[in-house]
Formats: C-alpha cells, structure tokens, sequence
C-alpha cells in the first residue's frame, strides 16, 4: 500500500511543479465552451440543448490532452525503467499514476464544468447529476487514456492515433453520462444510467491497471 | 488425440496453412451454394412483410453482415489472446488476418442497415441509437487494431501492442447485444434470438441460409489471409522454401 | 418480372443494398487471395535467404 501512496504523491507532487501543463486542458476546456455559443448562437433556446453534449465532449477531450505526459515525462527520463524492475506490481504503480492524473485533471473539471453548464442555461436542478455523472466517469475516462497513453508510449508520431484507440472504449461513458445529464434536465429519475457508469468505473478501474502494466511492459520491452 | 498433442498442431504453421489450402475450395463452393439458396429464397419465395414490404429482405444480407462482424472480434480478441499469452506467433496473423475482413463484415452491416432504415423508419442514420453507435464504435475498433499494429516497425511488437486493445475492446462486443433490451430507441427489438422468434417459418429460412453462407464465405478470405499472413512471417523458414520448391501447387 | 425488381417500390434499396454487399465481398475475397499470391511471390524471391529471418514492416491492408 505504501507504495501506491508514494508513487500517487510523488506524481502529484510532479504534476503541480509542471503546472503550466496542469493548467492545459482547463484552458482548453475553457477555449471550447467560450466558442460555441460565439460560433452557433447565444440564444438559449439553442444552448441548453447542446451545452450537455458540449460538456461532456470537452471534458473527454480535456482528459485526453493531460494524457501525453503520463507515462512519456518518466519513459524521457529514465524512471519507468525503474518502475518496470522494481518488485512493487507494476498494476498498482500505474493505479498510483492513474489516481494522481484523475486528482489533477479530474477534479479540477469536477468544479469547470458544472460551471461552464450553467453558462449553457443548464438548469441548476441537473447539476448534480451532471456532477455525480463525471465523478463516476472520469476514473474510467483516466483508466482508458491510460490505456491508450501506454499502448502508443514508444511511438514517435503517438498522438494521432490514441484519439482512435481511446474513443471507442470512452464512448458508451460519454453516451450513459449525457444521458443521464439529459434525463435530469427533464426531471426523470436518473439511476439507470448514473448506475451503468458506476458499474463500468468499478470494472475499468479495477482491472483496467492490469491491461495499462502489460500494454506498457510490450511496448517497451 | 490429447488437449496438448492438439495444441501442438494448430500451433504450427506448416499444419495450418496445408490445412488452410485443402479446406478453401471447399469452403468457397459451400459458401457460394448456401447463399445462393439463401439468396433466391430471400429474395424470391419469401413472402413480403405486411409492415414492411419488400425492403425488408435486406435482412438477409444484413443480419448476417452483423452477426459476422460482431462474432469475427471476438474471434480475433481470442486468437490475439492466446498469441500474447501463450506467444504463439500463429495467434497473432489470425488476429491480423481476420481484422479487415470483421471490419469490412460490420461496416456492410450498417450501410446495408442504413439503407434499411430509410424506407422503413424514416432515416438512414440515428446517432442515439444504442446498437448503431456501438456497432460504429466496433469498426473503430477494428482500425484501431489495425492501425495500432501498422504503426509499429517490428510487426512482434506490434501484434503484442496491438493485442492488449484488442482483449480490451471485447467488453464492447456484448454491449451491443444487450443494448437493444435496454433501450427501446430506433432499432427493432430481436426478432429470432428470442426464445419465441417473433418471424414466420417462412421468412425465416433463407436467413438461415445467408448467415452460413455468408459465414462460410467469411472463413474462405480468412483462410486466405491467414495463408498470406504465414508465408509472410515465415519466409525465410526451411519447410516453406521446400514447399515452394517442391511439387507444383 | 418487373414486380421482382421493384420489390413493391423499394427495388432502389433492396437492390443497392445487395449491389454494394455484393461489390465489397467480390473485392475482398480477391484481395485477400491476391494478397496471399503476392506473399508467396515474395517468399519465392527471397529464397532461403542467410541469417534470421528480417521483420518486415506491414504496409498493406
């Protein structure tokens, strides 16, 4: 145990040094939500409608930004040769890595993005749906740009193609998360789908770490 | 023969690819009958539906486009299973030799679905629907494990690389068998799983026919890929320089 | 046979249904032998060449 509490506070600990590029996917996340309603309409009648979809799909994207430095920044300087030697498992170091990245690029949209929604005349009534539904996505959002991050750590030109592997295996959480936001705007019971992201989450993060270890020990070996 | 004595022979090429060679004409020649049957009864002696006409006979192309394409990922994540875990090379070209033929499979199975669509609910398309969407989401999948794979230089790693998704995105595959239970959007319920099929004997029976012969003809180009795929990885082997040089085949 | 095409007004998407279903198939299964003639052309080639065996990358669907 105390090794996944070492590795999440060191990554942390890392994270916030580099803060500028902690700051990238808010910006981001800002950038998009700003845009839309300059681009389509600001009428509200036009908003409301798709300021979910907006959140969620900018959220998605947000996490897939902070993705690159997870496991590339420790590959560059030599520490996740380390890590693979190291007799700690290598699924609960990159669990460590996993949280630290959800602590730093998650929670932080956990507080934008119901924000940005209101913006979007969200009534305040979804919010906390809204909310409860990106606190059970995001983890498995993290576990699966993980995934992608590992499988394409030692490719040059890696970034193109991880949008390809990783949207796939998000899509049903972004499907059952807009879903849910859309069925509270309409003051139907959520619990469906707000059930379905737990049970996906619990899955993704339980085994997924097993996957992002093996898929990062190929890809390096 | 044992489980183990088994093992050993699928497990080497030279078995597979003779085996691969004496089943094809076979299987293109039943392919080609069962469709052909399945085509003519489909097409012709199956009567019109009372709903929807004529349009739906291109159920009978269809479905078994679907039921392939869904079916041949979860092939393809054994087959890149038991290559990555067992590092059986013969794993890895079946997976690599059944991912464009799946992707293919399932992309037919939704323009033909989309074309469906149109005269009987009214559109081609509906991004809301639970099995259309993870049906496109398959396809991705598909390019992605074919293009994860092409990315990398030595094609060992890459099949390994590229093996890790594919056992990831099996989880994909009954998500979208199950979806159409769950949600009761654009896409008709089952009509044949079903303990009661819902569909007439009489409707039913070129479909059996199609989804063989579709299915069959799927096993011949995979046949042929993974012939393809073995000469490729074991080109510079003893028993394949011999079989060229050997008897004319 | 003219009701057999006009599969009672929908023959327009029977017909490209089953066109297109057909095209594709008839294209794949000839790549896929095509592309199995072309390995053992290859194979052939490269004879039992000296040293291990080289990993060449894929470049063809």
């Amino acid at each position: 145990m105390s090794v996944f509490s070492d590795i999440y506070k060191r990554d942390l600990r890392l994270s916030f040094r580099r803060w500028p590029e902690l700051m990238n996917p808010l910006i981001f996340f800002a950038i998009v939500t700003t845009l839309f309603p300059l681009a389509m309409s600001p009428d509200p009648r036009i908003l409301q409608p798709l300021g979910i979809g907006v959140a969620w799909v900018a959220a998605f994207l947000a996490s897939l930004l902070a993705l690159d430095g997870l496991f590339r920044n420790d590959v560059e300087d030599g520490s996740m040769e380390q890590l693979l030697l190291s007799p700690a498992p290598l699924g609960i170091t990159v669990l460590a890595k996993i949280a630290a990245h959800w602590t730093a690029s998650a929670v932080p949209l956990l507080i934008v993005v119901p924000l940005a929604a209101l913006t979007f005349r969200i009534p305040p009534e979804a919010l906390p749906t809204l909310s409860a539904a990106l606190l059970l996505a995001t983890p498995a959002l993290s576990v699966f740009v993980a995934l992608g991050a590992a499988l394409t750590v030692s490719l040059r030109t890696g970034g193109s193609i991880i949008g390809l592997l990783v949207l796939p295996l998000c899509a049903p959480l972004l499907i059952f998360g807009a879903r849910a936001t859309d069925l509270a705007l309409g003051g139907e019971p959520v619990a469906a789908p707000l059930y379905f992201l737990g049970a996906i989450s619990v899955l993704t993060v339980s085994l997924g770490p097993l996957a992002v270890a093996a898929g990062l020990r190929v890809g390096l070996e | 023969m044992s489980l183990k004595s088994w093992f050993h022979r699928f497990g080497s090429a030279p078995f597979v690819y003779r085996l691969c060679s004496a089943l094809a004409p076979w299987f293109a020649g039943s392919a080609a009958l069962l469709t052909v049957v399945g085509l003519v009864g489909g097409l012709g002696l199956a009567p019109e539906d009372y709903l929807q006409g004529d349009s739906f006979r291109i159920m009978y192309i269809h479905f078994p486009s679907a039921a392939i394409g869904m079916g041949a990922y979860v092939m393809m994540a054994v087959a890149a299973a038991v290559g990555f875990i067992w590092h059986l090379k013969l794993g890895h070209a079946a997976a690599a030799a059944i991912a464009p033929l799946g992707a293919v499979f399932m992309t037919l199975a939704l323009i033909t679905g989309a074309i469906w669509g149109r005269p009987t609910w009214g559109t081609y398309w509906e991004w809301g629907d639970a099995r259309l969407m993870s049906s496109l989401l398959l396809v991705f999948l598909y390019l992605g494990y074919m293009a994860l794979r092409a990315a990398y230089e030595e094609r060992d790693k890459g099949d390994r690389v590229a093996a890790v998704l594919a056992v990831v995105g099996v989880v994909n595959v009954p998500i979208i068998h199950y979806s159409v239970n769950w949600w009761n959007t654009l896409h008709q319920g089952s009509t044949v799983t079903r303990s009661d099929p819902t569909i007439t004997g009489d409707m039913l029976w070129p479909l059996v026919f199609t989804l063989f012969g579709l299915g069959l003809l799927f096993a011949w180009m995979l046949m042929n890929r993974l012939r393809g795929e073995i000469v490729e990885r074991e080109r510079h082997t003893r028993w394949l320089q011999d079989y060229l040089t050997g008897p004319a085949q | 046979m003219t009701e057999f095409l006009e599969m009672g007004g929908h023959g327009g998407y029977v017909w490209s249904a089953y066109g297109i279903t057909m095209v594709v198939l008839i294209i794949s299964g000839w790549a896929a032998s095509r592309r199995h003639r072309q390995a053992l052309r290859l194979a052939k080639l490269a004879g039992a060449g000296p040293g291990p065996a080289r990993k060449p990358k894929v470049t063809e669907i």
